[in-house]
């Protein structure tokens, strides 16, 4: 057959070309938050690894509106869909920092969902209001020393006390936990009623009780606030109990969806970044005479790593699509967060063996990206967690 | 029952080293790592217990044993749970004093190996250039011939006890072309024209690791080591016991984890039973426990056959691609396997992730070794 102009049409490699979960709008979105990032983050990033990062950075992306982009009008958000804060998760990645990704994405993504879609309207106003100005740092305690992915199995103890309640526990590993003005805590009202005896309660981080004790060192995440909490005899008002006594439980794995799929968002562009870095390593590098990127081995790991990473960009993307057009695609949802962080940490494992001998060197920025990466198969669910609920979801 | 090539012997000399290495050094990992640095006093400790000459000869103040005696030792070196305080005693007594040892006169003996084996003097080996890691051959540290000797400029990176040594056996160009036929090794003492500077990594926090740089040092002609321009073979002789202790070291590291990983299961409880009697758990560690042997077998049969004069370069470089890419997952899967705490660095676990992290890169990387066994298998 004759070539013909469709027959021997070039492969476009897609650079320009969008996702259709995106508009125009939020590819504006993307360019404006990416240039914040790398203006007015990443030149920080090393510094912030030592001495975590400035609460000024919550006020700074309140005021450009980037912690409110889709929370509704009139509590200051922006409005925008669900992709809008995907955007965010995506390009915050040019900050360099997992640790200041994550500790935005705990104000935003998980500590503000709950209020919003519970909470009274007298509490939004009190808290989400100064939380999208960056004004009122939010944090979330569900783990304790003793109960990880065991949720269930928490001890924190709330009980009623006249029209109060008096909270005793520990949360550990908790984002945000030093800096933060408020804490969403799970606790349990009801110690025999099962799933129906947990309580979500917004407890100030000033009230008296509340113990900020050690930081806690970590692998990674460096840039991020980490701590060990303690609250003894805590009393809070009954309007303090966010959405309904006993339903706490529920109420807490809704919010771990929108968190999940969010953080696979941040995972894959993560992922492309440490992959696109890698290649202009490859490219650069030059070793047995010539660039590395053109040995086969070298060549097939990047084939294999941007395979990786657009299997689990679309997987997360249609899931998105699915639960912004109103599925609860809890099954979805932990596919792409169990494959995301998945892939993540290969792809920096494998650009941390390309870079070679550089890659295991703190100035080269690879091996941070691993520190950070590793934290996405255990945090928000571990790798475990999420096999066990796509399992179940098969009625196993 | 004893695993060959290990005998009643060996057994004995491993509960010592073991002793001493829980006792002396294993309180003080945490604080090392740190500090980014351990004392070199170090070095004066194990000498006292003769453990920096196991396998040298009596008149050169060693132990007068052999591979397999310092096999034990490095095996154990994992117990102290310092990745990087290993690797500052390996490249001392694995990678640094060996060239000198079997390249080098009576009189370097005297003036290198005798203070080395005494812990008097702290060693190094300089090969990796920021321009050459894998591609030894590409080396472009220059020597040239002077009176007396020769001025060496260049630099040299990832230099374990870079910033201490004493000494540097270090990979120059002797030739202008280099190359093969074109690199010697010279022992270059620390002085003027030579200062290191030291780099910050992933892992093997309390190591010396440093770039070196050499601005017109003068090295004495007696200090060249072995044949002129003939360095790369002789840098290539010492590969196959760097890369065994290598393997050694990850099959000691892999052992001690997943015993501490499955202590660790059958005491967390979660879902209201041990972590080890959730069936998923259960079976990683049962693969985890294959892995451990799997290693541990692969490494003992190189080392036999390495022991035994065969020359084996297959099964040393299989042994060292098997078992460090093995004991990072290892590792990786420890820290899973304890969850959030796993993340944390007041658990072991995440330190030795990172320090396991390096055995694919370091000695020899995955690639370069596949590139070996490609050769050897007529590929």
């Amino acid at each position: 057959m004759a070539a013909t102009a469709t027959s021997v049409q070039k492969p476009d490699f897609g650079t320009k070309r969008k996702h259709f979960i995106f508009t125009d709008e939020h590819e504006q979105l993307r360019e404006s938050i990416r240039n914040f990032a790398i203006k007015e983050l990443a030149p920080h990033a090393e510094e912030w690894e030592q001495t975590t990062f400035p609460d000024s950075v919550f006020a700074r992306m309140g005021e450009l509106g980037f912690l409110g982009l889709d929370k509704p009008e009139q509590y200051g958000g922006q409005g925008g869909d669900y992709y809008t804060a995907l955007v965010l998760a995506e390009e915050i990645t040019n900050g360099n920092s997992g640790g200041l990704a994550m500790g935005i994405a705990v104000h935003t993504d998980m500590a503000m969902p709950p209020i919003l879609a519970f909470g009274s309207e007298e509490q939004k106003q009190e808290w989400v209001v100064p939380a999208i100005k960056g004004e009122k740092i939010l944090c979330l305690g569900i783990t304790e020393p003793d109960a990880g992915s065991d949720v269930k199995g928490i001890k924190t103890r709330a009980v009623k006390d006249g029209d109060d309640y008096i909270i005793n526990g520990s949360k550990t590993y908790i984002t945000n936990g030093h800096r933060a003005d408020m804490i969403v805590l799970v606790t349990k009202t009801d110690s025999d009623a099962g799933y129906n005896g947990f309580t979500l309660f917004l407890v100030p981080m000033d009230a008296p009780g509340v113990i900020r004790e050690k930081k806690l060192e970590k692998l990674g995440m460096h840039a991020s606030d980490t701590a060990l909490l303690a609250f003894q005899d805590v009393r809070v008002p009954a309007s303090a109990v966010l959405g309904q006594v006993g339903k706490g439980f529920y109420h807490i794995m809704w919010e771990l969806q929108g968190e999940r799929l969010i953080g696979a968002a941040g995972m894959v562009s993560g992922a492309q970044k440490c992959f696109e870095r890698t290649l202009q390593y490859a490219h650069e590098r030059k070793a047995f005479g010539r660039e590395i990127g053109k040995f086969q081995v070298i060549r097939h790991k990047f084939a294999e790593m941007a395979t990786k990473i657009e299997s689990a960009r679309q997987m997360t993307y249609i899931t998105a699509w699915r639960f912004n057009n109103g599925e609860y695609p809890v099954r979805e949802i932990s596919m792409s967060k169990l494959h995301a962080s998945r892939v993540l940490c290969e792809v920096a494992d494998e650009c941390i063996q390309i870079h070679g001998g550089a890659g295991y060197m703190r100035e080269y920025g690879v091996e941070r990206v691993w520190r950070d990466a590793r934290l996405n198969r255990i945090g928000a669910g571990t790798d475990e967690i999420m096999l066990d609920v796509i399992g179940r979801s098969y009625g196993l | 029952m004893i695993q060959p090539p290990f005998t009643e012997e060996h057994e004995e000399l491993r509960a010592s080293v073991r002793g001493f290495l829980d006792r002396e050094l294993a309180p003080h990992a945490q604080a090392w790592e740190e500090e980014r640095w351990f004392p070199d006093e170090v070095f004066g400790k194990l000498a006292a217990q003769g453990l920096l000459g196991l396998k040298y000869p009596a008149e050169l103040g060693g132990q007068g044993g052999d591979y397999l005696h310092e096999a034990v030792l490095v095996e154990e070196l994992a117990r102290i749970g310092s990745g990087g305080t290993a690797a500052g005693i390996g490249a001392h007594t694995n990678i640094a004093t060996p060239p000198i040892w079997k390249f080098g006169t009576a009189d370097q003996h005297q003036r290198y190996l005798v203070p080395a084996i005494a812990g008097e003097k702290i060693g190094a080996l300089g090969i990796t250039e920021p321009g050459a890691g894998s591609d030894v051959a590409a080396l472009r540290t220059r020597a040239t011939p002077v009176d007396g000797g020769w001025v060496v400029n260049g630099e040299k990176t990832y230099i374990t006890n870079g910033v201490r040594a004493h000494f540097i056996v270090t990979a120059v160009k002797t030739t202008e072309e280099g190359g093969h036929h074109g690199i010697s090794f010279l022992i270059v003492d620390r002085g003027e024209g030579v200062t290191s500077a030291k780099l910050e990594k992933l892992g093997w926090h309390a190591s010396d690791t440093a770039t070196i740089a050499f601005e017109d040092a003068f090295v004495p002609a007696e200090n060249l080591l072995g044949a002129e321009h003939e360095g790369f073979k002789q840098i290539m002789a010492n590969f196959q016991w760097e890369r065994l202790a290598m393997a050694l070291g990850a099959v000691g590291a892999m052992a001690l984890a997943w015993e501490r990983t499955a202590e660790f299961a059958r005491e967390r409880t979660a879902f209201g039973r041990p972590l080890s009697k959730h069936q998923a758990i259960r079976h990683k560690l049962a693969d985890l426990a294959t892995s451990a042997y799997t290693a541990r077998c692969v490494t003992y049969d190189a080392l036999r056959r390495f022991v035994a004069g065969e020359e084996p370069l297959k099964e040393v470089t299989m042994a060292k691609l098997m078992t460090q890419r093995a004991s990072f997952e290892l590792m990786d899967a420890c820290l899973q396997i304890h969850g959030g705490a796993g993340y944390m660095k007041e658990v072991w676990v995440e330190r030795a992730a990172r320090d396991s992290r390096l055995g694919p890169i370091g000695g020899g990387s995955d690639e370069i070794m596949r590139e070996i066994l490609g050769r050897v298998l007529a590929l």
